[in-house]
């Protein structure tokens, strides 16, 4: 099960090292990780996607809680929750059929072109996993010359914040 | 008035408690030895390599329950009290490192004597800190011996630069701390507690396997008053030795690997495992699926990641297990129900045929001297009130299955890390702590040779250890092994040049005993006991084919044992 756990931390140098240590020292798997400072700048908030049977994901959240650093932590795949991604993603439009098709594209999926050339587009997309990966599926292979994601960041749905 | 860096830390530990430092100097600490050369309250135990310096305290913390405090240069200083660290950090051991760095400016420059403490420590420290600014270095510190202490204890390290140390600051002695990211539980949870003391007395084949948590916790009194009143059998870890008194009639002896028939078939048929302080490590659960296949589990544990980690637990318990224990206790006390005393005489008449079987005997015939019969003697020589620490191997699990601990924090061995070279350094550290104390080490000819060195320290400081050597001039537990295992291929495993102990041990400065023949180890033991204020090196020229019985084999189930 793919689950994403979403970490209040002390914002001290070595704390997402912490983190990423104790997945590689238990063999436990990230597929994506995205960290930045909070409104309170002497905590951060870490976001990780993991995946794993319940006994792994409980041992997960376990290890975590027993980090020094970790203030507070949440599975927010355990109740409603939005995710998003963001994704930032270059690609050629160098003749004007090109240039009108990328900009349909970008429409449908709701971005918007960021960056213009004369040979390409930089277009901002944000989404769940699934858009992002629609999107670039649209696209012809040979088109995308950069692809940026952000992993997910992700908060619960409701009155329910997880904050100190 | 403002003081240096290196005053505030000498001045620190002295107000946080601290007589033992066990330490080695070095370029980057040059302040802080300065700063101790200016006082005599902190008493610096000038070791002879960093590895045993973190022992020493290791020692000392285990057999007082206070902390052992560290202190090392940077580089290789700290990289060599690694190993030291992570023994500590695998038994729950608490600790306070302190590692010099160098100059903050010179910080990754690959300068002089720089290494990464902080990451290299990481996963083998419960936690540890970088000090930048002499402003945060008092706080930073009670804070490393509040973590170091608290919830479930272990090593924390204190990485200070050079410059750090020279800079000034008031310094004010921080009383309290308090962290918002660390609050251990204490209490545990009163409707797991009443539902765990309900299939207590609902068992009709219940035991009691505990571990080094109850020592920790200094829980024995509890511990030791629950058993007593439920009447129940009581096992414990190679760490949790000392937690029930071994001469009781309701302790069947160490589980596990090398555990006693008695403890690991009353394992492996009970329907009530009661685990308290103790974390299902793999040398003690044999194959997993075969670990107390018919019980139910309550577990009690103050670290929450260790409960249902190897073994799915029916009831845990988190918290402190000495608060745990007197809220059973309490419980039980006003609780009508008793346990019914004709099923437990009938699981007790169980066990005690397993007891029978007589598993830890061993033969006294021949001309070479049996090493069960060296700690059997030595039990009785120092009628069972020794500190005994060890190394790792053969003679570690003979230690622990023939000397009967009655006290806790009186069995000190390193029991997750399996560190050989432990046992000379740790009991430095105990008889440090208890200078008037019979300290022994229980060493082997490997092990020994790993921090032979420190032979000088126990000289420098008067030290009146008695070590047991039992020579049986192989690394005995791998040959164990490969005789079971690898068809007798002995690989690497017979240390064929040794050099001569007795004159080693003369050499140092201490006296030097050779013993080859049985009729001669008691006489030998109490000769050396008699000399008490010398260090005494007892070389026992052992059985070399003598092999730990009984031993469940890597893979299989407890009550799969290979017996004598």
């Amino acid at each position: 099960m793919r689950h994403i756990i979403s970490i209040l931390m002390e914002n001290e140098a070595g704390a997402l090292s912490r983190v990423a240590g104790l997945f590689s020292a238990r063999g436990y798997n990230i597929e994506s990780l995205s960290v930045a400072p909070t409104e309170d700048p002497s905590l951060s908030r870490l976001t990780l996607v993991t995946r794993g049977s319940e006994p792994i994901i409980e041992q997960i959240t376990k290890q975590l809680n027993k980090l020094i650093d970790v203030v507070k932590l949440l599975d927010l795949t355990e109740g409603p929750h939005v995710e998003r991604e963001l994704m930032l993603i270059k690609v050629k439009a160098a003749s004007g059929s090109q240039r009108e098709e990328v900009k349909r594209l970008v429409d449908i999926f709701r971005g918007h072109i960021i960056d213009v050339t004369d040979k390409s587009y930089t277009i901002e997309l944000t989404g769940d996993v699934c858009k992002l990966d629609a999107f670039i599926a649209t696209l012809k292979g040979d088109d995308i010359l950069e692809t940026v994601r952000s992993g997910i960041t992700g908060i619960a749905r409701g009155d329910k914040a997880l904050h100190i | 008035m403002e003081l240096t860096g290196a005053e505030i830390l000498v001045r620190f530990l002295h107000d946080e408690g601290v007589d033992h430092l066990f330490g080695y100097p070095g370029g980057a600490v040059l302040h802080i030895y300065d700063a101790l050369y200016k006082q005599d309250k902190v008493k610096h135990i000038l070791v002879r390599h960093e590895q045993a310096a973190t022992h020493a305290a290791d020692g000392y913390a285990r057999s007082t329950g206070k902390p052992g405090v560290v202190l090392v240069t940077s580089g290789p200083g700290a990289t060599n009290a690694v190993t030291g660290i992570a023994t500590a950090y695998m038994d729950s051991i608490p600790m306070v490192v302190i590692t010099g760095q160098v100059p903050t400016a010179l910080i990754g420059n690959d300068a002089f004597q720089e290494v990464d403490t902080v990451g290299i420590t990481r996963p083998c420290a419960k936690h540890n800190f970088l000090v930048k600014d002499v402003k945060d270095l008092a706080l930073t510190l009670k804070k490393a011996f509040y973590i170091a202490t608290t919830g479930r204890p272990g090593p924390v390290v204190v990485d200070i630069p050079k410059d750090v140390t020279g800079a000034c600051t008031d310094y004010v002695f921080p009383r309290k701390v308090t962290m918002r990211s660390y609050n251990p539980v204490v209490k545990g949870h009163s409707g797991q507690i009443k539902k765990a003391v309900n299939m207590m007395l609902a068992a009709k084949r219940p035991i009691f396997y505990t571990g080094g948590g109850i020592i920790l916790a200094d829980a024995v009194k509890p511990m030791t008053e629950l058993a007593h009143l439920l009447g129940f059998p009581v096992t414990n870890t190679s760490m949790g030795l000392g937690g029930f008194p071994a001469t009781d009639r309701q302790f069947l002896g160490m589980l596990g690997m090398h555990g006693t028939v008695e403890a690991n078939m009353a394992i492996s048929h009970c329907d009530l495992l009661i685990a308290i302080g103790a974390r299902f490590d793999d040398r003690v659960t044999g194959k997993i699926e075969k670990f107390a296949p018919r019980a139910k589990i309550i577990h009690v544990d103050i670290d929450p990641a260790s409960i249902s980690k190897n073994v799915t637990v029916d009831v845990p318990i988190v918290g402190d297990v000495n608060s745990v224990l007197k809220t059973m206790l309490d419980q039980l006390k006003v609780s009508e129900r008793k346990p019914d005393g004709e099923v437990q005489a009938k699981w007790w008449q169980q066990i005690e045929e397993w007891r029978a079987r007589d598993c830890l005997k061993y033969s006294t015939e021949g001309q070479l001297i049996k090493p069960q019969h060296v700690i059997d003697t030595l039990y009785k020589v120092t009628k069972g009130d020794a500190f005994v620490t060890s190394d790792v191997g053969q003679h570690q699990m003979w230690a622990a299955q023939f000397y009967k601990f009655d006290k806790p924090r009186r069995w000190i061995n390193s029991g997750g890390l399996g560190t050989m070279g432990f046992g000379l350094p740790a009991a430095m550290g105990v008889q440090f702590a208890h200078p008037k104390a019979t300290v022994v080490t229980i060493v082997g000819d490997g092990g020994v040779q790993m921090n032979i060195q420190e032979l000088a320290t126990c000289m420098q400081y008067g030290l009146p250890i008695k070590l047991i050597c039992l020579n049986n001039g192989f690394l005995g537990m791998v040959r164990q092994w490969q005789e079971f295992f690898y068809e007798e291929r002995y690989s690497q495993v017979h240390v064929e040049a040794q050099p001569d102990f007795v004159k080693l041990a003369e050499a140092y400065g201490h006296v030097g005993m050779r013993i080859d023949k049985p009729e001669d180890v008691e006489g030998a033991l109490k000769a050396a006991f008699k000399m008490k204020d010398r260090f005494v090196f007892m070389n026992f020229i052992t059985d070399p084919g003598e092999n730990v019985y009984p031993m469940v084999p890597a893979g299989a189930g407890l009550d799969e044992m290979i017996l004598i």
